[in-house]
């Protein structure tokens, strides 16, 4: 590779696609199933087309089901990176320094899932146009979607210019230039808030639903994206750190754990405080939280869900909290994962389709996502882990074999 | 493809090229070769050869990339549904009467529902599902009523599934629909602005304009809006053919729709379908501006009351007790 004497934007473009190309037969076994995953998503997403979202769960009462839980989610994830740029960009942690692209990596691809699901979401997904401004006609202001659009799209450009420019300096041996790129740092961290806020007063925006109608919706939000996505990035870091030769310090594990638990106990008693607020005097607008937590009027089959949610993310919080195996990974490692699922289940699912049951007129009904949302939203993944694999396969070798120029320090 | 054939797309496209420019034209020429490979998808399906006949091609292309009904100039709207017209024709074979009616100077609409009166016999939701050309095969009904228990009046307790004989000794009916609020939160969450309302108090959508996101159904706190899970259903026979813009025309998938107070009919100085069906004369349709119309006299001399008042969305739609 250094033997490549000319090297220029288009080197560099061809490089990181050639350098994806390559890999042993498990890496591109893993490939070839994640294309395979896509390419199942893409047939289910067919039938959508073809005969409308009547193919999905959804109906007049249940509007927003999987699609919309899985978006609400991710974008929590997305916002997470915002815990490696802190430390690493302005405090100049060392260690954190070497795995914030790996962070960044991660955001990029959680964004592309979010408007992945947006647009599968869609209705007329060919009218999506009408959202471009000057082309269209954009609601803004007034609508907290065309917010939601704008952060969205903004962040996903921070986040990929950022860390591309950097790269890009370090593929020509170049010291990425500082003064240059801050500010657009800065800019992403307040950003990161942004998106996860926006996303909140998408739902706490609507008297219509007293679920959603919540103040602590926003800080809440906050709160499990900050557990859940540090523990998502904690997870890959400790695939790349024993699948590759790019070694992460033990204390950035250390310090990400540190972030999680705080994260996650200020969760959950955001969650405590919610309950005390529904249970203690129910009102006609505790009825969603009545359906989620103990069903209603024979329709029950989120309580097993958010139960299992609940219990699980309280151990897997208990367990990163008290650390019982001494900072030993295969007890750690784990309760990250438990704790990502938990909150996905409580943060997607579990926040989007109760806020619509029962209906503004009472009816109570319930909803299973069917085989299409499932593949298209497995589809979405396997897009999502494709776009991270590559964009950090890239940079972990641009920062190894390139990037020996200690950066800005 | 033989050559006439090609020789008509060529024409075809040099006249989408020529036609009389505006900001809908940029669009046009730099969407073309985006919508040759859409346009399957506009359909909801992949064409046969028939229905890709080069002039319902050329008319899905301008409808396409048609603006938003507010933006139109009255030329514009007249435009777009002599295409509509068109289209239906050369589609199904339908002779659809299409108008772009504007509101009426000195109107705002309002209803009244008089909840002594009404006995459940839920005519008007056959008169509106057969004037709007609701979709027969999920059976979508603008109009709910709920039966009632004494002493009770918030729907959400009532039983809006009943299935028997009406009315019921010491029960009562209450029936819901679109209020259109003149504070409405589903006009203020819509992001592209396909949602409105309209200076006569209606509140529309401009189902060509939606995009199908649905969280003005999200937003709407009366449970008054209905989408288009999948492409609806109406016996040919039953379509009516008297159609507004904004309001009865034929929906396509993936968009919302809504009461408009039969705004097609009322438009026309004509009362509203479920009005006129009403057999207990429960329900009250007129100009809230007109001191001697039905509506104002209910509001002056009658106890009315709205659906969540506290929310602030100020509804048009009262209802009273005799």
């Amino acid at each position: 590779m250094q033997a490549q004497q000319k090297k220029n934007l288009i080197t560099f473009v061809s490089d990181v696609i050639r350098w994806n190309l390559r890999g042993g037969f498990g890496f591109q076994l893993f490939r070839i199933v994640l294309f395979g995953i896509m390419g199942l998503g893409i047939y289910a997403y067919s039938f959508q087309a073809r005969y409308g979202l009547s193919v999905t769960g959804m109906n007049d009462v249940v509007s927003w089901g999987f699609y919309i839980s899985n978006f609400t989610f991710l974008v929590g994830v997305a916002a997470a990176a915002v815990m490696l740029i802190l430390p690493a960009y302005i405090f100049h942690d060392p260690g954190f320094h070497r795995v914030v692209i790996i962070g960044e990596g991660v955001a990029v691809g959680a964004i592309i899932m979010c408007l992945s699901f947006i647009l599968v979401d869609l209705g007329g997904p060919l009218q999506a146009w009408h959202l471009i401004p000057g082309i269209g006609l954009f609601n803004f202001p007034s609508s907290i979607l065309a917010w939601d659009v704008l952060v969205l799209n903004g962040y996903l450009l921070l986040n990929a210019l950022v860390p591309a420019y950097i790269l890009y300096s370090h593929y020509m041996g170049r010291k990425a230039d500082e003064r240059k790129y801050r500010p657009f740092v800065f800019l992403s961290i307040f950003w990161a808030f942004s998106i996860h806020m926006v996303t909140a007063f998408l739902y706490q925006g609507l008297p219509a639903r007293p679920f959603w109608n919540n103040p602590l919706m926003g800080p809440r939000f906050l709160a499990s994206a900050f557990a859940a996505g540090p523990a998502l990035i904690t997870l890959i870091l400790a695939v790349i750190h024993s699948s590759t030769t790019y070694k992460i310090e033990r204390n950035v594990f250390n310090k990400l754990r540190l972030i999680i638990v705080i994260s996650a106990i200020i969760n959950l008693l955001m969650l405590f405080s919610e309950i005390f607020k529904e249970f203690y005097f129910p009102t006609h607008h505790s009825s969603s939280a009545i359906y989620l937590f103990f069903g209603m009027d024979g329709h029950n089959s989120l309580v097993p869900w958010i139960w299992t949610s609940v219990c699980v993310n309280l151990m897997a919080t208990l367990v990163l909290a008290f650390n019982p195996g001494k900072n030993n990974p295969k007890v750690l490692l784990p309760a990250c994962f438990f704790l990502f699922v938990a909150i996905w289940m409580e943060k997607g699912i579990g926040l989007i389709v109760p806020g619509l049951i029962p209906s503004p007129l009472g009816e109570v009904v319930d909803y299973l996502p069917t085989w299409v949302e499932l593949c298209v939203t497995l589809g979405i993944f396997a897009l999502g882990v494709t776009v991270v694999t590559w964009l950090v396969r890239a940079a972990l070798i641009i920062e190894q074999d390139y990037g020996d120029i200690p950066d800005a320090k | 493809m033989s050559s006439d054939k090609k020789d008509q797309n060529e024409k075809i496209c040099s006249q989408l090229l020529a036609s009389k420019s505006n900001r809908r034209d940029f669009i046009k020429t730099m969407s073309i070769a985006a919508a040759a490979g859409s346009a399957a998808l506009t359909a909801g399906c992949i064409p046969s050869a028939n229905a890709a006949s080069s002039e319902e091609m050329k008319l899905r292309w301008q409808e396409f990339f048609k603006e938003n009904y507010r933006m139109m100039t009255q030329e514009e709207k007249d435009e777009t549904v002599a295409r509509l017209e068109r289209l239906a024709k050369l589609r199904n074979n339908l002779d659809l009467q299409m108008s772009s009616l504007p509101p009426i100077e000195g109107v705002l609409y309002g209803y009244a529902f008089n909840i002594t009166r009404c006995e459940g016999f839920m005519e008007c939701v056959s008169a509106c599902v057969k004037e709007n050309n609701l979709d027969r095969k999920t059976d979508t009904q603008y109009i709910r009523i709920f039966e009632m228990e004494p002493g009770k009046l918030d729907p959400s307790t009532g039983d809006g599934q009943y299935y028997h004989e009406v009315p019921v000794e010491n029960k009562f009916y209450m029936g819901t629909q679109c209020f259109h609020c003149e504070n409405a939160p589903c006009t203020k969450a819509c992001p592209t602005k396909a949602t409105w309302m309209e200076p006569d108090g209606i509140v529309v959508v401009d189902y060509d304009w939606c995009i199908g996101c649905r969280y003005c159904q999200a937003a709407c706190p009366y449970y008054g809006r209905r989408f288009n899970w999948g492409q609806a259903e109406i016996p040919k026979e039953e379509i009516t053919l008297k159609q507004h813009y904004l309001g009865n025309r034929l929906r396509p998938k993936g968009k919302m729709e809504k009461c408009t107070f039969c705004i097609q009919r009322t438009r026309k100085g004509r009362l509203p379908a479920c009005v006129e069906a009403c057999p207990t004369g429960a329900r009250v349709f007129g100009n809230l501006l007109d001191p001697d119309s039905e509506i104002r006299f209910v509001l002056k001399n009658k106890k009315v009351f709205r659906m969540k008042e506290e929310i602030g969305t100020d509804p048009k739609f009262w209802y009273f007790i005799d």
